[in-house]
């Protein structure tokens, strides 16, 4: 799928920052309001199935070297990692941990052992997205 | 504990054995894997002198927490085993070094599964644990297979191996389920404790299960009539496995595991008539059809079928002593220490046997009986060996094979004597089986040793030149044979130091020390019924061999369709060809064929649980007020759910769909569940991407969608659907069986897990698990996809593979 379409590359290109900027800001604020891993990552994979109509997948491949496969593999792992480190410490499995720090430009933020949770998630649906989109797309 | 950790030396070790195989490459990777068994033999010798005032016992606990360990238990009977395995090992070892070629042969594969046997079987042997026992049980089965199949690009040897694992694991299986009736009867997984709360497990109504169940996986093993048609095809295997595993030791597990369970079951009539019967029918059975065998390993694999059922029928009739009183004193007392004894000497005999066989065949390049002959004077060494094994095995003087021999009859004899349990009308005929049988055991014993080495054979014709095998070939079966000659010089000091033990490990309720056994092995007992026997066999046996050629014909008769094999091939082809037939009825390969044994499954097991449960309710108490934003979104969602019936193009459906979703989202949306709208609108969006590019793959609509049964049955099915999901959705909605959990997260979310937004904090908190899970199974759905389209063989090469 080859297009030439000026006014939709034109768009893309401030779009795509946009959405996906979104999409990290929805994956952070996640733990107060409406957002999370899951959202976060389907948003940012809508990002770059926006820079895939666009441009076609070899253009996107090279602007991108990402390899999915890895990319889920280490989402689920870390996921695991997390849920499987509260074990080690002698808690249930899957006990989250947390508490409120003074950062410096943020001020009193709260630290969470679910973000990390989360930014499994965030990676394993951003891969496996990109891991299907690409694989039927790029099917000939 | 380290007792129980060298149970797993031979396997650890093994581990190395590849390494050693291409390090090494110019020494033999039988020298190192020698030095295992050899440690091994010596620690366990160093138990024999006060094995009595054992037993020992080193567990390790695998999982405490579900009971589960290995326990090594070191008694007369498992120090027996032991010894057995660890030192005909060490032989074989050493055998297989001259025999397997160092360039040719893919040892370290070969040493790899031998040592994993090794750390199988002593497990078996000394596992107090059942379930450890069990799984060593199936190793042993695995590594056989392995071993079998070693030559794996042969047929002959693949189809033994698969047989073989077939019949053991069927019958591993079964004794698992007996196992398991057992602990759940007794309490306990531990065999000590199972013995000593024998009474208790007695009066459970499953015992007759149990024994048959077990005696299942005893019989498979030890290759007792009618399960024993694995072993002569298992001779596919390089001739030191058949020493060791199938005529040494494996085989002899079945034997163990009775010789073991004894003190439990023996209580049972069902457990001594069994073991009698099926002891005796293998022990007539392979002795007759050994004489038809023209292959050397097959004549001796139907003589250890038959040598084996011989000892189960020792075992049987050593059952017996449980149920008459002071059995110390009377005949009864003679069949557990018979089968031990003979067992031995099995062990001894049939092990130098199978390595004659094996140098035969390694050095004349057939093992054809009837291409071979006159070998005396060109392998006198080899001759003198197998002359001695089979003349034991026949029950000659000076062998051991006499002095079992003997025993065994006065067993078979005691069997006369015993009243209960309808012995008196049957028990008389039990001792004519026994010398029917040992007649045939005669006359095949002559029968492998003259056509081998004496008769007129034309060596000239032989695919090899045959000569005296290398020396370190020689080496074990000299050995062994030797140990058969001694024996009979010193059966008393075997007795006190081997079998006694064994003896006092089977039958603790008789008695309290070895000295209270009474049998003291002489090799001239007096002009004794036994003794009669045995010369009546000898004459017999003598003249059934001079005419063996006039009556060998009539093993013609036996039909091959009929026989346990074309039944076992039939089996397998049944197992194979039809249930292939049947599954292809319904796995056509169609996904549309699936989706719609699913959908339509759901549907009835829905639906009719709903029904029969109950469950369906339908009130208007808890809903909120239908305004006029709700009204237009359902609008719009019909609207778009009819374009996607009727739309002509997938284009325009596809679109519709899209529609519907966002629709949805825009429920959401109404009902203040942000969470949940951010999710299905970006949803929603992705998943008419990847329609859209799906969609350039699919096939056209083809006229076979357009016609009117198929669209009747795929709206049935749609339609089930649909009111499937609208009565459940109904019927949560309208009764609220327990009180809803919001609360608990309003009360919680922000103090114990942290959090602001309760959907976020379910997902990765309250409910971690399902999204723990949710991302693996969308993971390995994304494998499942790449798999699927990026690993695929071209089609050109599809062909060519299906024409193959």
């Amino acid at each position: 799928m080859k297009l030439n379409n000026v006014i939709l590359k034109t768009t893309t290109q401030v779009v795509f920052f946009m959405i996906f900027l979104f999409s990290i800001h929805i994956f952070f604020a996640g733990h107060f309001s409406p957002g999370g891993g899951f959202v976060g990552g389907l948003l940012t994979a809508s990002a770059l199935v926006l820079l895939l109509l666009t441009y076609d997948l070899k253009t996107v491949q090279q602007l991108l070297p990402i390899n999915y496969t890895t990319m889920t593999a280490i989402g689920l792992l870390l996921s695991l990692g997390t849920a499987a480190t509260s074990a080690f410490l002698g808690d249930a499995f899957f006990k989250h941990y947390f508490d409120h720090f003074t950062l410096p430009l943020f001020g009193d933020t709260e630290l969470h052992t679910a973000m990390l949770f989360d930014l499994g998630v965030y990676l394993v649906v951003v891969g496996v997205t990109m891991i299907i989109i690409q694989s039927i797309g790029g099917d000939e | 504990m380290n007792q129980v950790l060298l149970i797993f030396l031979p396997v650890l070790f093994a581990l190395f054995v590849p390494l050693l195989y291409k390090t090494f490459s110019r020494i033999h990777t039988g020298w190192f894997v020698l030095l295992v068994p050899l440690t091994l033999a010596i620690y366990y010798a160093r138990f024999i002198p006060n094995i009595t005032e054992g037993p020992y016992t080193s567990t390790f606990y695998w999982v405490k927490s579900l009971d589960l360990s290995v326990t090594s238990y070191l008694d007369g009977l498992s120090l027996l085993f032991s010894l057995l395995i660890t030192i005909i090992g060490s032989l074989v070892v050493l055998y297989s070094i001259f025999y397997l070629d160092r360039k040719k042969e893919q040892l370290h594969n070969f040493y790899f599964y031998l040592l994993m046997f090794m750390t199988a079987m002593l497990g078996v042997v000394q596992s107090d644990h059942l379930i450890s026992l069990y799984l060593f049980w199936e190793l042993t089965s695995i590594s056989s297979f392995l071993l079998i199949g070693y030559w794996y690009n042969r047929d002959r040897s693949r189809f033994g191996a698969l047989k073989s694992m077939m019949i053991t694991v069927f019958g591993g299986l079964m004794m698992l389920g007996g196992f398991l009736l057992l602990a759940q009867a007794g309490g306990s997984y531990s065999i000590r404790e199972l013995i000593a709360n024998g009474s208790v497990i007695a009066d459970s109504p499953y015992f007759i299960w149990m024994i048959v169940l077990i005696l299942l996986g005893a019989f498979t093993k030890s290759a007792q009539f009618p399960f024993y048609i694995w072993l002569p095809d298992a001779m596919e295997a390089p001739t030191p496995v058949s020493a060791y595993l199938h005529s040494a030791t494996m085989v002899k597990a079945g034997i163990y595991l009775v010789a073991r369970l004894t003190p439990l079951f023996a209580v049972s009539e069902y457990w001594i008539w069994l073991v009698v019967l099926s002891g005796l029918i293998t022990l007539f059975w392979g002795s007759f059809f050994s004489v038809k065998q023209t292959d050397l390993k097959g004549i001796l694999a139907f003589s250890t079928v038959s040598q084996l059922g011989m000892i189960m029928a020792m075992l049987g009739a050593a059952g017996i002593a449980f149920h008459v009183e002071s059995p110390q004193k009377t005949i009864f007392a003679f069949a557990a220490y018979a089968a031990i004894f003979h067992l031995v000497n099995h062990a001894t005999f049939k092990g130098s046997l199978f390595m004659v066989a094996g140098i035969v065949d390694h050095e004349t390049g057939t093992r054809d009986i009837r291409k071979l002959g006159g070998l005396m004077s060109l392998m006198p060494i080899s001759f003198t060996i197998a002359a001695i094994g089979s003349l034991a095995m026949a029950g000659l003087p000076p062998f051991n094979g006499f002095l079992s021999k003997e025993l065994f009859l006065t067993s078979m004899l005691s069997l006369k004597e015993f009243s209960l349990f309808n012995f008196s009308t049957w028990g008389p005929i039990l001792p004519w089986v026994a010398f029917v049988a040992s007649i045939f055991t005669f006359v095949y014993c002559l029968y492998f040793l003259y056509y081998t080495f004496m008769g007129k054979g034309n060596t000239s014709k032989l695919p090899k030149k045959p000569h005296e095998a290398p020396i370190g070939m020689l080496i074990s079966p000299i050995i062994l044979a030797s140990l058969v000659v001694a024996i009979f010089f010193i059966p008393n000091v075997i007795g006190k130091y081997f079998i006694k033990p064994a003896v006092l490990a089977m039958q603790p309720q008789l008695y309290e020390t070895i000295d209270d056994i009474p049998i003291h092995v002489q090799a001239w007992h007096g002009w004794t019924t036994e003794l009669q026997m045995t010369i009546g066999i000898v004459v017999i046996g003598f003249l059934l061999f001079i005419t063996l050629k006039k009556w060998q014909p009539i093993y013609r008769f036996v039909s091959e369709k009929w026989s346990l094999n074309g039944l076992y091939n039939r089996l397998m082809r049944f197992a194979d060809v039809d249930s292939q037939k049947l599954s292809n009825l319904y796995m056509t390969g169609s996904m549309r064929h699936y989706l719609m044994y699913m959908f339509a499954f759901m549907v009835v097991a829905v639906i009719s649980t709903l029904f029969m449960s109950n469950g369906f309710n339908y009130s208007t108490a808890n809903t909120a007020e239908v305004g006029i934003f709700e009204i237009a979104t359902l609008i719009v969602m019909i609207i778009g759910t009819l374009t996607v019936l009727i739309a002509r193009t997938r284009l325009t459906a596809i679109i519709a769909l899209g529609a519907v979703g966002y629709s949805v989202a825009l429920f959401f949306i109404i009902f203040n569940a942000p969470d949940l709208a951010l999710t299905q609108l970006v949803i929603e969006t992705v998943s008419v991407a990847l329609f859209l590019l799906a969609f350039y793959h699919l096939p056209k609509m083809s006229r076979h969608e357009e016609r009117m049964p198929f669209k009747i049955n795929n709206f049935l099915i749609a339609l089930g659907v649909g009111v499937m999901v609208t009565l459940v959705a109904l019927s949560a909605q309208s009764q609220k069986l327990l009180p809803s959990i919001s609360q608990y997260y309003k009360d919680t979310v922000y103090t114990k897990a942290g959090g602001g937004n309760i959907v976020n904090v379910i997902l990765v908190d309250y409910r971690g698990f399902d999204t723990l899970f949710e991302i693996t199974v969308l993971a390995i759905a994304g494998m499942a996809i790449l798999g699927m389209i990026k690993l695929r063989r071209p089609k050109k090469e599809k062909k060519t593979h299906e024409t193959k």
